[in-house]
């Protein structure tokens, strides 16, 4: 199967600021790959690049095997773009704004009326069609835009920080909507920095920093190749003596503000101790994303 | 950054950005009627009549006439002066619509391209609004009147081209003040909307032949006013110059601007 990107080298550079920094990597068709990586990593430039809406400094790019910036036009035709910050027009109301999305890409009046009804009914929006977009509440407008980026009958959708700032239930929807539209055979290019968002939704992970491409693998695979399996966090008490019991059991350890979170292959002797020592407040839970994540990107502020 | 300087080539895709403003503006008809219209009026029932009383004639015709082309000429002017800065910075800035399109195949040669016909499309909603009120009172001299509409859409897209630009470098709203009382204002008061610029300073009138409006000016005048008009293809060529540059400039400087 051919790729849907193929980016080769890519490099981005701001000044002397160098934003990506000679990524290669391709997507292939109907899946959902997310990019995971702190902010300023390179993730949006990177999207930005695939939709030419970003120039790059260096590299190649092929989008559908078209090369970018020279098909931009035919390039975007195939996409759906569901933004980091919200665009839609708030001039028009619900309808209106994906007829006028529509006739962006050339699509007649007759063809859009007959998507709109599918379109809204997949946004759960049929009841607003007529609704100001201001009057709209967060998951509405996500919802909408997300609707919108689907009225080219895109190949490729390009998701960056889609459920950014939503409450559990809209981001919910959210995600079996995604799920959807990867069953019918979309492939989901998103950056986010939900974890769990990530794991469900994802069938392939890309993590960046700085940049540059750290990994890539499923979510499983991640987690295997650079965390051990169990975590213990032990949240107050005196962890000196814990530190150096289970730093002889062969644990790594990383130490946080109070607190200290010990990554084991096996837990039983650290569970045993820590039951000897109830004053120690802890809890076991299973390696995960945000392990990995921490892991390869540290636990710095990025600001 | 340095600037991209590739030439403008826009599509169709400019008239969706057209449509797009119109149909925005549809549902905002009627503040829009009623400033096109009533500003005029007042102008020249104000002005006209409130002058014309001390005023006879002015170069061969009633001072209303004369009154009535300057400010066809000019309100072109402010028309597309206002919407190629306050509300293209508007789409492009705060609404983030212009990010929008980029999304789609659109490019941003596209998006100028529409802007640009759209300011020209509200001026020659303008001129025709001022030419109603001047048929109304008798000034419009024939017919021949009505070309004064095609000539209003040219000097719409003139000054879209400069108003394009200013928008592409401004930071804020307050900062088209700058163009509006150094560029704007300066032509309305000097380019021979309410005084033929002949009796200006020898050296001012040299001068403000570089001026767009003063071209705007010489071609809607006697088109309005029923007299030959002279030198078209110098009146139109400097019009055009203005539209083309200024759309050349503002693409690169937007591009610098929004593509990074």
């Amino acid at each position: 199967m051919t790729a849907v990107v193929r980016a080769n080298d890519l490099v981005k550079c701001y000044g002397g600021f160098t934003a990506v920094d000679g990524i290669s990597f391709d997507i292939p068709p109907a899946r959902c790959i997310g990019v995971l990586g702190p902010n300023g990593a390179g993730k949006t430039t990177t999207l930005r690049m695939i939709l030419g809406m970003t120039p790059m400094t260096a590299g190649s790019l092929e989008v559908f095997g078209l090369p970018m910036p020279a098909q931009g036009r035919a390039i975007r035709r195939r996409i759906g773009v569901v933004p980091q910050v919200d665009n839609l027009d708030p001039d028009f109301r619900v309808d209106e704004n994906l007829e006028v999305h529509a006739s962006y890409f050339g699509i007649d009046a007759a063809t859009v009326r007959a998507r709109l009804p599918a379109l809204l009914a997949f946004a759960n929006l049929s009841e607003r069609r007529h609704a100001k977009t201001d009057t709209l509440s967060g998951g509405m407008k996500r919802r909408l835009t997300i609707a919108r980026a689907l009225i080219n009958d895109p190949e490729l959708v390009i998701l960056d920080e889609p459920t950014t700032g939503l409450d559990p239930q809209a981001r919910h929807v959210i995600w079996s909507r995604l799920m959807a539209l990867r069953a019918r055979g979309t492939t989901l290019l998103l950056t986010t920095h939900y974890m769990e968002e990530a794991e469900r939704l994802c069938d392939e992970l890309l993590i960046m920093d700085h940049g540059r491409m750290l990994d890539r693998g499923t979510p499983r695979a991640l987690i295997r190749r650079h965390v051990e399996p169990e975590v213990i966090e032990v949240r107050s008490g005196d962890t000196a003596d814990f530190a150096d019991f289970a730093a002889r059991h062969g644990c790594r350890l990383e130490a946080q503000g109070e607190g200290l979170s010990c990554y084991a292959e096996q837990s039983a002797p650290l569970l045993a101790y820590l039951q000897r020592h109830p004053a120690l407040a802890y809890l076991h839970r299973p390696a995960g994303l945000e392990d990995v994540f921490l892991r390869l990107t540290g636990r710095d502020l990025r600001d | 950054m340095a600037l991209d300087w590739t030439p403008p080539r826009p599509g169709l895709g400019a008239w969706a950005v057209w449509r797009r403003n119109l149909r925005v503006w549809r549902k905002l008809i009627a503040p829009a009627v009623v400033l096109n219209f009533g500003e005029p009026t007042l102008y020249l029932l104000g002005l006209g009549f409130g002058l014309g009383a001390f005023i006879d004639t002015m170069n061969g015709m009633p001072y209303l006439a004369f009154l009535a082309s300057g400010i066809i000429a000019s309100s072109a002017m402010t028309t597309a002066s206002f919407e190629g800065t306050y509300s293209v910075f508007t789409r492009m800035k705060v609404q983030r619509t212009y990010d929008a399109m980029l999304a789609t195949p659109l490019a941003l040669d596209d998006i100028l391209m529409g802007e640009m016909l759209w300011c020209a499309t509200k001026a020659a909603f303008s001129a025709a609004a001022i030419l109603a009120v001047a048929g109304v009172l008798g000034v419009a001299g024939g017919w021949q009147a009505l070309w004064a509409l095609p000539v209003a859409f040219l000097i719409g897209l003139c000054f879209a081209g400069p108003a394009l630009v200013v928008s592409a470098v401004s930071g804020n709203y307050d900062f088209f003040n700058y163009y509006f009382v150094l560029a704007v204002t300066p032509m309305l008061i000097l380019c021979g909307v309410f005084y033929p610029i002949e009796g200006l300073p020898a050296a001012m009138q040299a001068a403000i032949q570089l001026l767009p409006l003063t071209h705007a000016v010489a071609l809607a005048r006697p088109l309005v006013a029923g007299l030959p008009v002279t030198d078209v293809a110098l009146h139109v060529g400097v019009l055009m110059v203005y539209a083309v540059v200024g759309l050349y400039v503002a693409l690169a400087l937007t591009r610098r601007r929004l593509l990074v």
